[in-house]
């Protein structure tokens, strides 16, 4: 499967809902072997009674290591304190396991939980078998199964032996949410340790014997190509063993260290060929979305026609930038090309992708190059990309040597993908209360999965279905796209096109109700008044939950009660990766600038893991959403990213962060995504509650340009 | 090149490496100390930091001569020396307050903490704040530093943060 297909399915996956079965029939592996018990790939139970767990996704701080085993110990009946991690790495084992589109619970819940639940009846099966003892007289208990008429008891190690012999069951009984003892748990995440005391393994500590280090230096401008190039200085430098040309576009050179790789760098002295964009600028980038604007649509949702609704017509542009995800370990991978195979030890989103592009780029088979995944410094899309597997795997090749690329912070932020800049146009027709009896919203924006060559079928981009969808049930409601283009490199940045359609939307509603003269909650909650189903692509968005968390959200917050003198609200809400959000930002103005002090967040996505993953992710969430709404802007001025380092790209800091509160809504339904719903809300609750205090309304992002 | 030596966590290391290389990577990649970060490379992030005589430095941008004969603390040798009790009692308040998702920036993160407390073992969340801005966290963890660092400091977790608000609530 070509990398972007493969996020296109998990997003199509996603959509459907939880009937996925990828990775429960699975090969076992030594299941005839009598000292050791795996029913599945998931699981491994030993003699020692130890259980191990692997995980067949990333870990970049979302913490699918903690929460996808306790999926699988709960129906397993397991002892927590028994279980051990194992980190998959690419494998044919697991089916698609890209990190991405909020996916990892959603695409693993029914895996994990049958690979579980399998392994417990089996075992049961096993005691059953050894005790003589009917099946249903037998019952798995916090790592053993128990037979209460007779008080025996044997530890699953004790029946590793029994069990590997017995068939494995195709149809299992699951728990029901009510009996769960693990799932719902605010269990410790299993990788905080290592990572308070400088022990965790991220890409960029991973060392190998006789390993060298690289850096790239690349074409400043966006396609340009090398033209040539002088290493004289670079090879004076101290421990700089290696100069070359990787691919057109890149000179490498390796160095017994990195400090020796960056100053090699530093006086390096490439020629390049500069190619098409070198007087690319952001102007020119606002400009084609604007063109666009005037082309043909491709319709993502169609209820009613608006265009033949009567009454007092409104509209709005919004506008959004470039972004970069800018995670706070940079780009880096390992390789050891050997002739006859390659080995990666990546901090990857795509261990499969870096698999498949590695093995094309140095020329062998798939199977002939192994992908390990370490823990990763962040994530948020950029990691994705396999462009730094790529380019570790042909420096080694050149050099016939392990090696470590690194990227600089200013790599990062220069020759990264960029979140899609977009153009939204919005337009109502009001009812005489104000209320709108039509609404069209047109997004206009450039394809990620469109440019990286990928198929998008009906000109819809394949990330939309899952990313933006109709939040109210207004009657006739049209949300359209016109896919532009750009050479700008695009990528999906943490919750990828929904930030752009919630800041559009969410705004536009904000003064739709100001235009009514209402209150901006009281009208969201008119437009969601009444149950309706809203059936888009392969998702059914509900009313009724969007309504949900909406209320929950205004009685957290306070909404309508006094708030001290300047201070002000905004809300907001939206849905995507199949979740409900709705939150309320509270502000004061100071120096004409925000100052934001406290975001109530409500989510409905539900059954929940781990509660305390989910707040953590849903708090980063918003933190991130804020720094992308205030000033995350990626300008484009020659051909080339002006943006380097974290001071012209300034995340948020301690000073400017507000205190977060979390509250997901009770539900035992199929578990949706949580690692980036609540990030669009945030850019519209924040413009909505600097409108509610200045009156002035902002219709582009960042709201601090 | 030039041979130097340089005190880390309470051991003399002789090293052969360039002056002018920053102390981070000669943590990193010479004496293998990896729990000190890269991030930005230029003192903005504070995942480098580290402690020079008891002073949190960005080890990024501190050239390694610099530092010779100086007694340097990392993230390693924090739970172990002279600030092994403050050490500890914060990577313990780290998990308690379940801080890290990526957990990238932490050890920076908790070198800055341990700077702070050292000094001024009872901060306000003024001081905090101070102490902690220039070590960024693209996961949003810095409500959970805050507690966190209450919570190492004994003065326990709860109310602070939302006292900082003036009572919004």
């Amino acid at each position: 499967m070509s990398p972007l297909s493969r996020r296109e399915f998990v997003a199509g996956v996603a959509a459907a809902g939880a009937g996925l079965v990828i990775g429960f029939y699975l090969p076992r592996k030594g299941a005839s072997h009598a000292d050791v018990f795996s029913p599945n790939a998931y699981l491994r139970i030993t003699p020692d009674n130890k259980v191990t767990i692997v995980v067949a996704r990333s870990e970049m701080g979302q913490g699918v290591r903690t929460a996808l085993p306790m999926i699988l110990a709960e129906e397993l009946e397991a002892d927590w304190k028994q279980i051990e991690i194992e980190q998959a790495g690419a494998s044919t084992l697991f089916g698609d396991q890209t990190t991405g589109g909020s996916a990892s619970i959603r695409t693993t819940w029914d895996p994990m939980r049958k690979a579980g639940a399998a392994a417990r009846e089996m075992l049961i099966s096993a005691a059953a078998l050894t005790w003589n003892v009917p099946r249903s007289a037998c019952a798995a208990e916090s790592g053993h199964i128990k037979h209460a008429a007779s008080n025996r008891s044997l530890s699953y190690g004790d029946l590793v032996g029994k069990a590997a012999t017995l068939p494995i069951p195709t149809d299992v009984p699951l728990k029901q949410s009510k009996d769960y003892k693990i799932v719902g748990q605010r269990l410790p995440r299993v990788d905080s340790p290592a990572k308070v005391k400088g022990e965790a393994t991220f890409g960029i500590d991973y060392r190998l014997p006789g390993m060298k280090f690289a850096l790239l230096s690349r074409s400043p401008v966006i396609g340009g190509k090398v033209s040539s190039f002088d290493d004289n200085d670079s090879k004076k430098i101290a421990g700089v063993r290696y100069v070359g040309k990787i691919g057109d576009s890149a000179v490498v050179v390796v160095a017994d260290s990195v400090w020796g790789a960056m100053e090699g760098r530093r006086v390096l002295n490439v020629t390049w060929d500069d190619g098409p964009n070198k007087d690319l600028n952001t102007a020119a980038v606002v400009a084609s979305l604007k063109q666009g604007a005037s082309k043909k649509s491709a319709s993502l949702y169609l209820a009613g026609d608006p265009t033949k609704a009567a009454g007092h017509h409104i509209s709005a542009e919004y506008e959004l930038p470039f972004m970069a995800h800018a995670p706070m370990e940079p780009g880096n991978c390992t390789a050891y090309y050997q002739g006859t195979k390659c080995e990666l030890w990546a901090p990857t989103q795509v261990p499969q992708d870096c698999r498949d592009s590695v093995a094309t780029a140095v020329g062998l088979d798939p199977d002939l190059v192994k992908v390990n995944v370490t823990l990763m410094g962040g994530g948020f899309g950029r990691r994705l990309e396999h462009d730094y597997a790529v380019e570790a795997a042909l420096v080694s090749k050149a050099i016939s040597a392990p090696v470590k690329v690194i990227w600089t912070r200013e790599d990062d932020m220069r020759f990264s993908t960029y979140r899609p800049a977009s153009l939204h146009q919005l337009s109502a027709t009001l009812d005489g209360a104000g209320f709108p009896v039509g609404l069209t919203h047109r997004i206009i924006a450039p394809s990620i999965s469109g440019q990286k060559g990928q198929p998008t079928p009906g000109n819809v981009d394949p990330d939309l279905p899952d990313e933006a969808g109709p939040v109210y049930g207004i009657p006739n409601y049209s949300l359209e796209y016109v896919m532009t283009e750009t050479p700008v490199p695009l990528g999906w940045m943490r919750s990828v096109y929904a930030l752009q359609a919630a800041f559009a939307l969410e705004s536009f509603v904000d003064e739709l109700a100001a235009a009514a003269g209402k209150d901006p909650l009281q009208y969201r909650l008119k437009l969601l008044e009444k149950d309706q189903d809203l059936p888009y692509f392969s998702t059914t968005w509900k009313t009724a939950r969007m309504r949900g968390v909406l209320q929950l959200a205004a009685a957290r917050a306070g909404w309508g009660k006094p708030l001290p003198p300047g201070h002000y609200r905004g809300v907001a809400c939206f849905g995507c990766f199949a979740s409900y959000m709705a939150e309320v930002v509270e502000i004061t103005m100071e120096n004409d600038q925000p100052r934001v002090h406290r975001v109530v967040a409500v989510v409905d996505c539900g059954q929940v893991i781990n509660p305390s993953i989910l707040e953590q992710q849903i708090q980063g969430g918003i933190v991130y959403g804020l720094g992308n709404a205030l000033r995350a802007e990626i300008t484009i001025e020659k051909g080339r990213v002006v943006q380097g380092n974290f001071d012209d790209y300034a995340p948020l800091r301690m000073e400017e962060t507000p205190v977060v509160e979390v509250y997901a809504v009770p539900s035992s339904d199929v578990p949706t995504g949580i690692g980036e719903p609540s990030v669009p809300p945030v850019a519209p609750a924040l413009c909505n509650a600097i409108f509610a205090a200045t009156k002035r309304r902002i219709r582009a992002l960042p709201i601090l340009s | 090149m030039a041979d130097l030596t340089l005190r880390v966590n309470g051991s003399d290391q002789k090293v052969s490496v360039a002056p002018e290389t920053p102390l981070l990577w000669v943590l990193r990649d010479t004496l293998e100390l990896t729990g000190t970060k890269f991030g930005c490379g230029a003192g903005l992030c504070g995942a480098c930091t580290v402690h020079v005589d008891g002073n949190p430095i960005r080890s990024c941008s501190t050239p390694v001569s610099q530092v010779a004969g100086k007694n340097v603390t990392t993230i390693e040798g924090l739970g172990a020396n002279g600030l092994g009790v403050l050490g500890q009692a914060l990577q313990q308040a780290w998990i308690a307050e379940e801080v890290p998702q990526c957990g990238y920036c932490q050890t920076g993160q908790i070198m800055s903490a341990a700077a702070l407390l050292a000094k001024t073992p009872n901060p306000t969340d003024e001081q905090i704040t101070q102490a902690m801005n220039g070590n960024l966290c693209r996961c949003g963890t810095y409500e959970r530093i805050r507690k966190a660092i209450h919570r190492a400091a004994g003065n326990g977790a709860a109310g602070n943060s939302s006292a900082r608000n003036g009572g919004a609530q």
